[in-house]
């Protein structure tokens, strides 16, 4: 049998009062694409900081080639062959992108003095390896767009002569388009002999490129499959452990008046007059590439951009012009920004579930006694199912989809009548997406609107009663649910047709 | 063909934004120039450029390392007191009959050693740089009490003198220092790798890490870098009055991180650089003079600096948001 270039078995590891890892053994053969599937918490994250270094497993042992290895810190990972994309990227901002290819390994003419042009010739051939060859490698990290930037994280790894990338959902912060790009140069990458770990939570993409998938459940292994041989509903069943037939929930019924109208609203370079109605109950869906206005659109009825045109019109109100006024008309924002914009990462999850009501809970500018605010947090805890263990544990400590319920809790106790979600299951699994989902609909039950933005097709068609597409800023297609289809949607959303 | 011009016409729009938002701190600058010429008519002769240019070394010298310590996010308040304490030891030296190289040997040593000290603070006790630093200036300065009793030492060397004093070509010594450090700086910085992970480090300072810089090693170095040139301002001062004064470099911390900033250094670390500051400097030195010349009474001088620094964060903000719009 063929040697692996990697292989881990048995790791187990153990945190204070947590099995992070029991007994893990996983393998990846030269030039190799395996991926490794789980729920959050599934103990990827921690199989992945094994491997660069940054946890000692407590047992077990890694073989890299066929010979026995101890990764005892960052530097012995990489020295090794073994490269790690995370999902923040490593990036110095006001360097160049040669400089942060080579960061710490820059050639020299003499000691300490930098040799400029060898350093942006070396770095120019590896950028073309990476499909950057539109950009000069003096460029600087700061003017990229997020897919460069996550390619000159490749090519960082390229020029560490690395023989196994392991990436960690790489594809998360990327559109349909920037990711299927960077599935090709993975494959690129795998016909170069190159072993691949890769971590992402769309199936589709698993079948897509992948040779085999992993799966790991609580920190223990539950199996391997060769692509081809296991439907993606049984992948789902064996990261999640039971069966989801549906992900999608049957759609609210009773549809009632209209709840939020607006009318002609621009916004400078940014949006062209836009039209739409959200009714009580109804979840309009809105599609579009990256760029296309939706998010701007989500902010603008938010309040965020004072300076618009047109009609906000919600109740009696005709005009939102700041985040106060939206919220006092009954509109909440839920970002696809969780960790910038949603949520207070260093304060607990008491803290951040409270803070847009302590307006509303206070009196006379005193707080109302802990125990009701106590009252409210466990209420929304136990209500959308937040696992953890303490509410006063920082945020930032809890997995994706449970940041993201505390986003969501934290507007719902506001009562809102019209809920925009903005890319509401973005880096979530898919445990947590089918509860947020059930979440939707129930609240859609109540009569609340929902506005949900989102670039996952499935998601769109599965879950909205309307469909709106956007394209540079404009509404270039609206249909009902039984007339949408992928075709449609992806032709409107690239400016194919205008209405 | 409508469609090309148009789009030229943008492009040179975007390119001259770029221009105007690269050299805003020296546009500044040159209207400055231009506003004091017209105001005072003393401004513009060549004595009065070399006296203002000289004033400003003593500060641009020590806002050099101020820089660079802003550029890795941090902040060093103990220069002045440090350029009071080894300009006393300079000074104490001296009177007692060292021989001058090893007076300023000594002294340069005295405020490596503070920076250093500073440095290890930080990195090694993780101690946030402005409480470090404001605890060194506090004990640097009390130790310049100690050392000189609170009275001025005056020194009577005729080569110290000339240090402060001299001319080389018709220009001021102090000029010519802070020229040369300047340029050394400069290039250090873009061609060094010392000088490139320095930008690394403010920028991201755990992917500096992760890439194998010496981080610590680096920051120790900065705050070196730093107290020792405070030592240097330090010497050219105490040349250029002869004597020293336990109250020197009171408050000049505030004018080198006031420069720095002016020229454009983020105190989020990682992005600007040493020709700003110098630009900076002189800024500030300029609108001293301008004032001095106009016979502004120092009470209002301190409220027109004030603003004047206002004013030019502000204006750095609008060319910046400029080039995103």
């Amino acid at each position: 049998m063929e040697t692996a270039a990697l292989k881990m078995e048995r790791i187990s590891k153990h945190f204070p009062g947590v099995k992070a890892l029991d007994q893990v053994s996983i393998e990846v053969k030269k030039g190799e694409i395996l991926a490794l599937l789980g729920e959050n918490g599934a103990g990827k994250s921690t199989l992945m900081k094994v491997l660069a270094g940054v946890h000692q497993p407590d047992s077990g042992e890694i073989y890299v080639n066929g010979k026995k290895v101890v990764i005892d810190g960052p530097r012995a990972s990489q020295e090794l062959g073994i490269s790690i994309i995370y999902q923040e990227f490593n990036l110095i901002p006001h360097l160049s992108v040669a400089e942060n290819i080579f960061l710490g390994r820059e050639p020299r003419k003499i000691k300490g003095v930098i040799d400029w042009k060898t350093l942006d010739q070396q770095a120019a051939a590896i950028m073309n390896r990476v499909g950057l060859k539109h950009l000069s490698p003096k460029a600087l990290i700061r003017d990229l767009t997020i897919p460069e930037q996550q390619l000159v994280e490749i090519a960082k790894a390229i020029s560490y002569a690395s023989q196994i990338l392991i990436m960690d959902e790489p594809t998360a912060v990327l559109n349909g388009e920037d990711a299927s790009h960077l599935l090709e140069i993975m494959l690129d990458l795998k016909q170069q002999g190159m072993s691949i770990i890769f971590i992402t939570h769309r199936l589709e993409e698993v079948e897509q490129i992948a040779d085999r998938i992993a799966v790991l459940r609580d920190g223990t292994y539950i199996g391997s499959a060769k692509i081809g041989d296991v439907s993606r509903e049984q992948m789902v069943s064996m990261m999640v452990g039971r069966d989801i037939t549906d992900l999608y929930p049957t759609r609210n019924q009773k549809i009632g008046k209209p709840v939020l109208r607006v009318e002609n609203l621009s916004l400078k370079n940014r949006l062209h007059d836009i039209n739409l109605t959200v009714h009580e109950g109804e979840i309009l869906g809105i599609g579009g590439l990256m760029g296309s206005g939706s998010g701007v659109l989500a902010k603008a009825l938010f309040g965020l951009y004072p300076h618009l045109q047109g009609k906000i019109m919600i109740g009696e109100k005709s005009r939102i012009t700041s985040p106060r006024d939206a919220i006092d008309a009954g509109i909440a924002l839920v970002t696809d920004d969780r960790k910038g914009e949603g949520l207070v990462l260093m304060m607990s999850v008491f803290e951040n579930l409270l803070l847009p009501s302590y307006r509303r809970i206070s009196s006379m500018g005193t707080l109302l006694e802990k125990s009701k605010q106590t009252g409210i947090v466990e209420k929304w805890i136990s209500d959308l199912k937040i696992k953890v263990h303490d509410p006063a544990v920082a945020v930032g400590t809890l997995s994706g989809g449970n940041q993201q319920k505390v986003v969501l809790g934290k507007w719902l106790q506001m009562n809102p009548r019209v809920l925009i979600l903005n890319e509401p299951t973005r880096g979530i699994d898919v445990g947590a997406k089918a509860e947020i989902y059930q979440l939707m609909k129930s609240l859609t039950e109540e009569g609340i609107a929902i506005i949900m933005i989102s670039s996952e097709m499935p998601e769109l068609l599965g879950m909205s009663h309307r469909i709106l597409v956007m394209h540079e800023g404009r509404v270039t297609g609206e249909m009902p649910i039984e007339e949408a289809t992928q075709e449609k949607i992806f032709l409107y959303a690239t400016g194919g047709v205008r209405k | 063909m409508r469609q090309e011009a148009l789009q030229s016409v943008v492009m040179n729009r975007e390119a001259r934004l770029h221009l105007v938002n690269k050299y805003r701190v020296l546009i500044i600058f040159i209207a400055l120039c231009a506003a004091a010429s017209m105001l005072s008519d003393a401004f513009l002769t060549v004595n009065n450029l070399l006296n203002v240019a000289r004033q400003v070394s003593i500060t641009a010298i020590i806002a050099a390392g101020m820089t660079l310590v802003i550029l890795i996010a941090g902040i060093d308040l103990s220069v002045g007191s440090v350029m009071a304490f080894s300009g006393a030891i300079a000074a104490g030296m001296l009177t007692a009959q060292w021989p001058l190289g090893v007076a300023l040997i000594a002294a340069l040593l005295v405020g490596l050693g503070f920076g250093i000290i500073n440095g290890l603070f930080v990195t090694r006790w993780g101690i946030p740089s402005f409480i470090t630093t404001l605890a060194v200036m506090v004990i640097a300065r009390g130790m310049t009490l100690v050392y000189t009793q609170g009275y001025p030492l005056v020194v009577s060397h005729e080569s110290f003198r000339y240090i402060g004093n001299g001319k080389m070509l018709g220009i001021p010594l102090p000029i010519l220092i802070m020229l040369f450090l300047y340029a050394s700086l400069y290039w250090v910085l873009r061609n060094t790798s010392f000088g490139r992970y320095v930008y690394a480090i403010g920028g991201n300072e755990e992917a500096s890490r992760l890439s194998g810089i010496p981080v610590n090693t680096i920051k120790v170095a900065v705050f070196g870098i730093c107290g020792l040139l405070s030592a240097l301002s330090a010497i050219v001062y105490t040349s250029r009055l002869m004597s020293a004064q336990p109250t020197a470099g009171t408050g000049i911390e505030l004018d080198a991180i006031a420069a720095v900033i002016i020229g454009g250094t983020s105190l989020a670390g990682g992005k600007g650089g040493i020709a700003g500051t110098l630009i900076g400097a002189l800024i500030m030195g300029i609108l001293d003079n301008v004032l001095n010349l106009m016979n502004v009474s120092p009470f209002y001088q301190s409220i027109v600096k004030g603003l004047v620094i206002l004013a030019a964060v502000l204006a750095d903000r609008t060319f910046a948001k400029l080039k995103i719009a």
